[in-house]
């Protein structure tokens, strides 16, 4: 295998781990709800932990990788216009994702239970935002 | 033949979005499955809850995740219209995982129904436990799966 099938891979790798991991936190999302928890906090925070791991690591990868495949690549540049919106978007999502993951570790404590509401806004613009990198990935507007 | 798979039309973009959009759905909840049943293994004091949530996640999210990966993909290859000697290994792992996963998933989908049933008479642990090893199973298929979806071997 070339170099760049490697890069590809893992980039794609990385992105099924960040995909992945938000899509089972917004599991643990419905499995927490007040109004009828299938799960106690400590339960889900036992699952929180190794979500953490992927969705570290998938953010990480994307960006590391991607990079690495547009250096490589001869015929897409950083600075093309999907890859940089990408990066943007990328970025976004990442804050948006850490201030979630903040609010609902704060909503653990039930004196601090309205800080849900604050989290789950933040998960859905974050996976929104990873939801457009994922079109952008495969459209590549202006490549 | 992997410049071939790497020039595509514009017809392919929508159901190669709903296709990696269906895998990457599917890692994540089979991930969610594996890693409840596994912590409510080491007997957690939720081991039932976890189980529940791990059952409930593959009737739920590995179901409907496999749907939408294995119709985009069938899709994808329709649109891709690819000339009829095209058969490169990659397309061959990709048939093969998800074929052979989607009895592994009926497989679970049954146990997950029965060990739910149990769960609430105390029982089913061990029908979760199970469902739990076939989606590890899965999960170290589908990753082949990825590779061979990313790097194209011929």
């Amino acid at each position: 295998m070339a170099l760049y099938d490697w890069l590809l891979f893992l980039h794609v790798l990385s992105a099924v781990a960040l995909v992945g991991a938000l899509a089972v936190f917004w599991a643990l999302v419905l499995a927490t709800r007040p109004a009828a928890p299938l799960l106690s906090q400590s339960a889900a925070a036992g699952i929180v932990k190794p979500t953490n791991i992927l969705v570290i690591a998938g953010t990480v990868g994307v960006l590391v990788f991607g990079i690495w495949l547009a250096i490589d690549h001869d015929d897409y540049q950083v600075w093309d216009g999907w890859i940089l919106g990408s990066l943007i978007l990328w970025a976004i999502s990442g804050w948006l994702g850490d201030r979630s993951g903040k609010a609902f570790t704060r909503a653990m404590q039930p004196e601090h239970a309205a800080a849900r509401r604050p989290g789950l806004i933040y998960h859905t613009a974050s996976s929104v935002a990873v939801f457009a990198i994922l079109v952008m990935m495969i459209w590549k507007p202006g490549a | 033949m992997s410049v071939i798979a790497a020039i595509r039309p514009d017809d392919v973009n929508f159901p190669l979005f709903l296709h990696v959009l269906g895998a990457m759905l599917l890692v994540g909840m089979l991930f969610a499955v594996a890693t409840a049943v596994l912590i409510s293994w080491r007997g957690e004091s939720d081991a039932a809850a976890l189980t529940r949530f791990g059952l409930r996640t593959l009737l739920l999210g590995v179901l409907p995740a496999y749907v939408l990966m294995r119709i985009g993909a069938e899709w994808t290859y329709a649109a891709a219209d690819y000339p009829d000697e095209f058969d490169p290994a990659w397309i061959g792992i990709g048939y093969i995982t998800a074929d052979a996963g989607v009895v592994l998933i009926l497989i679970s989908i049954i146990l997950s129904a029965i060990g739910l049933r149990k769960l609430r008479s105390g029982g089913g642990l061990g029908l979760g436990r199970a469902v739990g090893i076939i989606s590890l199973l899965l999960l170290v298929a589908y990753l082949v799966a990825v590779w061979a979806m990313a790097a194209k071997p011929d």
